[in-house]
């Protein structure tokens, strides 16, 4: 009789709580949480910063850093608030979406170059070796090539294996759209663009991935975001520049160049930039956000909620960018972003006036 | 013709019998280093601020994963509040129904059901609730969890009640109890833990789930309990801080790992241990 | 054996009834008889608990259908752009949106065959060991639950293992054979899913050797034959088919596998060229892509290969498991 009892009593106690947390759930909706996806080029700054955002508003951001090509997916889903991207979203991309997207910048950024070697020595790149790296054409490190650029450094007669990312990555768009430039070959045989058709090497996840796997790999090199290369004290090297200067990944050279020509809707590679000692394969990263943020059921309180977030981003939330080493917006940059948030509406009318 | 010498048949056998027990015994050897290896790296982990904090920003020392630990909990509650009624029910149906085409047939896709990879179900639950609703979210996650319980718990079910006696229902009914009573008052109750083993163990099943989960639940680093957001959970933290280059993660991602494992093989040992007690003797 | 007269029906009720042992089959006689005098509660006829029931059955079948369907008609841009080229295709670029299964198909068939292969060299023997040599006792019992505690483990755990544990391993004879050092790649994916598939052919296995008739064994025996020899030329080709089922049933599981094998099969969407390439299975490509797939042909082509593995291992499934239902096991 007991036992019997006690499991019945069981039983109906799972149901009984199972359907409690259910209705539990509904009924905290109001809980105000933000969802957005997308770039791991940022997501060390972004978590920061949503960290911060949250303890001194209360506000809940929950940003997903599934890569660009993920976030960018969602967006037109309509599955997510904003998209975090370092990639410009190509005309089909656009025509696939359901209504006009916003690209608001919210810092700069430097793909690096970074390798698993003994010893962890500085190596100087220029744009034509590391396209053929990437290509496949040297595959070795005591290449004679690298070795010229790189007296003094005793290179290893090791494979050279590249890492690259596995998933649809803005740091792939930045990275790729620097080789297309600075090579006819790879803008022929490759292409540009979040996904790619790599032609050898190991795929990692998200920018933590690659630099796992480089952590992991002797003899290997991949390119991620500085942060990565610098939170895990990876050795990164300097790259020739088109002015021919070789220029390390620093804040400064990022904001070096990223101070050019920005247009309106400031859709604008910083790629083999023109200043002199500007790091040439940086790029901005950009929050995308529907120019209408009735979408998918959404109120009018969550859209003002976006709109303070990406306008705490674009002012307060810059002085984060700095420590972590991402090149925060110039004045320049922050009027032009300024003015796209305010152009975001909720049904038509504008809400930040 | 020369026959083979007893004395080396002999010796092939017995070479034979000591090749089976080596073999026998090297192939439980992984299941000691798994659980070696979590232990003396995850042991250490857990804490009480471990357990009852939620993750930190990329980077930073500390954090925990006590977002992970409810959103699990959430996420089975719902998966077994799908598939408990509805599996039930059906295992109730197919032992009643021993033959028949229909019932034939609906065993049939209880097993296929049963063998439907994991990413296969995920990807149904994100084209019938993710994109339906919009957004991502524990209940989406929780009925990709609920379709992988199903199978198991409407197997057990049918399992357990074909065990009962004839004669118990015949006695029900011969006093005048309904139909309907007698399997829901009489038969049901009688194979109550055979029932509740079938569903530990599918909780056991999906407790570890990951792949259902990547683009559902989505994951979360809050601590949320609304089941229309999304969700974290231990085997989706696993795997984002597994393959992080931070060892700080590492080291949470073995805590975690500690704390699934030690959940996941204890219900299945309590189960069988369950099921060695109760089992229906006649 | 009790026997109860009611009225008119005299009905045998064997001595102890139910789970509990100590329950007498009197005190549960009178438990239903209190609840039959205390009148329904339920309405419910029996035709309508029983339509009630057929419609939880029928269910089961409706979402099964649902599923497959739903899989179709969401890989129907893909189906028709490509047509049954997808699947020999080997070119898998999005920049492009051209897409082909051929990379995966081979990598999902590599790895499956290859774990395949490596977990029967193991599940045989544990086969042989529990069913023929050790059946009872403590040490069978021990090594069963061992064996069940393999496959209670969960993918994403076996994962974390095998990247931190096995890759470093095969790194290091990587470098010693001169091959590029990954770690990663078909070799580490497929001991992986050797050891996760192990339970499902061995547990098969040792019920079939079990049930080998004991008066063949006998007979082979007292004809003078050794242990050996009896499992050599009586057991095994007797249990054969449905050892053969078991491993199908292992193969199922292998094909379907994601989690273990994302994190360390090296994610190339590139034909492998050898055991130490990295590749990607239909499973981990879907894994790794599904949630940004910028564009509906990409994102229905992942869905084919999702159609493609389920039709696949629903395939292999049922056929081991009609062979194992032949031979009588598990009934």
């Amino acid at each position: 009789m007991k036992r019997r009892s006690k499991m019945v009593k069981g039983l109906k106690l799972i149901t009984i709580v199972s359907i409690l947390f259910v209705f539990c759930g509904m009924g905290l909706a109001k809980d105000v949480e933000l969802t957005a996806a997308g770039a791991t080029f940022p997501y060390p700054l972004y978590s920061k910063m949503f960290d911060v955002y949250n303890k001194e508003n209360g506000i809940k951001v929950n940003y997903q850093a599934i890569g660009s090509g993920g976030g960018i997916r969602q967006l037109i889903n309509k599955t997510v608030d904003f998209a975090g991207s370092d990639a410009i979203m190509s005309d089909k991309e656009l025509a696939e979406a359901p209504a006009p997207i916003l690209h608001i910048p919210t810092c700069a950024g430097a793909v690096v170059i970074t390798y698993n070697l003994s010893g962890n020595p500085q190596l100087k790149f220029t744009p034509d070796i590391i396209a053929d790296i990437f290509l496949g054409k040297i595959n070795k490190w005591n290449d004679r090539r690298l070795a010229e650029i790189n007296p003094g450094v005793k290179l290893p007669d090791m494979a050279m294996t590249v890492v690259h990312r596995s998933d649809g990555s803005g740091t792939t768009f930045i990275f790729s759209g620097y080789l297309s430039k600075v090579s006819s070959e790879w803008k022929e045989k490759v292409g540009s663009g979040t996904s790619l058709n790599w032609p050898t090497g190991l795929g990692g996840k998200g920018n933590p991935g690659v630099a796992g796997l480089v952590q992991q790999t002797p003899g290997s090199i991949g390119y991620v975001e500085l942060i990565y290369a610098l939170q895990n004290k990876m050795p990164y090297g300097p790259v020739k520049n088109k002015k021919g200067n070789f220029v390390t990944a620093t804040l400064a050279s990022t904001s070096k160049a990223a101070d050019t020509n920005l247009p309106d809707d400031m859709k604008v590679m910083l790629t083999d930039t023109d200043a002199p000692d500007g790091y040439p394969i940086s790029g901005f990263t950009w929050v995308l956000a529907y120019k209408d943020l009735n979408y998918g059921g959404r109120t009018e309180e969550k859209a003002k909620d976006v709109v303070k977030l990406l306008w705490w981003m674009t002012h307060e939330g810059q002085k984060y960018a700095e420590p972590l080493d991402y090149a925060p917006l110039s004045k320049k940059a922050v009027e032009k972003a300024e003015k796209l948030i305010k152009s975001i509406t909720y049904n038509g009318s504008v809400i930040m006036k | 013709m020369k026959e083979p010498s007893i004395r080396g048949r002999i010796l092939w056998d017995k070479l034979f019998k000591a090749l089976i027990v080596l073999l026998t015994f090297c192939s439980i050897l992984p299941m000691f280093f798994i659980l070696f290896f979590i232990t003396s790296k995850g042991v250490s982990v857990i804490n009480w601020r471990f357990l009852t904090h939620l993750p930190k920003p990329v980077g930073e020392i500390g954090g925990g994963i006590s977002n992970a630990i409810i959103g699990t909990f959430m996420l089975i509650g719902i998966a077994t509040v799908f598939s408990v009624p509805a599996g039930t029910l059906a295992g109730i149906f197919l032992s009643e129904n021993r033959k028949g085409r229909l019932a034939s047939l609906i065993r049939l896709c209880v097993e296929t059901l049963q063998g439907i990879p994991s990413i296969v179900i995920g990807i149904i639950a994100y084209i019938w609730l993710v994109v339906s609703m919009g957004s991502f979210s524990a209940l989406s996650g929780g009925l990709a969890l609920g379709l992988m319980m199903l199978p198991v718990i409407i197997t057990s079910t049918e399992e357990t009640l074909k065990l009962i006696p004839e004669s118990l229902r015949e006695a029900s009914l011969s006093l005048g109890v309904s139909y309907p009573r007698t399997i829901l008052k009489v038969i049901l109750p009688a194979g109550i833990s055979g029932i509740m083993t079938g569903i530990l163990l599918s909780i056991a099943r999906v407790a570890g789930e990951t792949a259902p989960l990547l683009f559902t639940a989505f994951g979360s680093p809050f601590m949320n309990l609304n089941i229309l957001k999304p969700i974290n959970s231990l085997p989706l933290m696993i795997f984002n801080y597994a393959t992080s280059p931070y060892p700080e993660w590492h080291t949470l991602a073995w805590g975690a790992s500690f704390i699934l494992i030690v959940v996941v093989l204890g219900l299945n040992l309590f189960t069988k241990a369950a099921t060695k007690k109760w089992k229906v003797q006649f | 054996m009790i026997k109860e007269r009611t009225d008119s029906i005299s009905v045998e009720l064997p001595e102890r009834v139910g789970i509990l042992m100590d329950r007498s089959a009197e005190d549960f006689l009178a438990k239903i008889r209190k609840r039959a005098m205390a009148g329904w509660k339920f309405g419910l006829s029996e035709s309508s608990f029983r339509k009630i029931l057929s419609v939880a059955g029928a269910f089961v079948l409706l979402l099964l259908l649902a599923i497959f369907f739903s899989l179709l008609i969401a890989s129907f841009p893909a189906i028709r752009n490509f047509g049954i080229q997808f699947l020999f295709s080997s070119t898998w670029d999005p920049v492009r949106n051209e897409f082909g299964a051929f990379p995966f198909i081979v990598g999902t068939l590599a790895t499956s065959f290859l774990a395949l292969i490596i977990s029967v060299v193991f599940s045989l023997p544990i086969s042989i060991f529990l069913g023929e040599y050790s059946a009872q006792g403590s040490m069978a019992t021990f090594i069963k639950s061992m064996i069940e505690l393999l496959a209670g483990v969960p993918s994403v755990i076996y994962g974390f293992c095998g990247l931190f544990l096995l890759a470093p391993v095969v790194r290091t004879l990587e470098m010693k054979l001169g091959v590029a050092p990954y770690g990663v790649g078909i070799l580490t994916a497929s001991l992986v899913l050797s050891i996760m598939i192990i339970p499902y052919s061995a547990s098969i296995g040792r019920e079939v050797i079990s049930l080998v008739p004991s008066d063949l064994k006998e007979a082979a025996l007292s004809l003078g034959g050794t242990r050996f020899e009896v499992i050599r030329k009586v057991i095994l080709p007797y249990a054969g088919s449905g050892i053969a089922a078991g491993i199908l049933l292992s193969l199922g599981r292998a094909l379907g596998e994601t989690m273990a094998v994302t994190m360390v099969i090296g994610n190339s969407n590139f034909i492998p060229k050898s055991i130490f390439s990295p590749a990607n299975t239909l499973a981990s490509v879907i894994a790794n892509e599904f949630t940004e797939a910028t564009g509906s042909l990409y994102l229905s082509s992942l869905i084919e290969l999702g159609l493609v593995l389920f039709v696949v291992t629903t395939v292999i499934n049922l056929m081991g498991k009609w062979i194992v239902r032949r031979m009588g096991v598990g009934e």
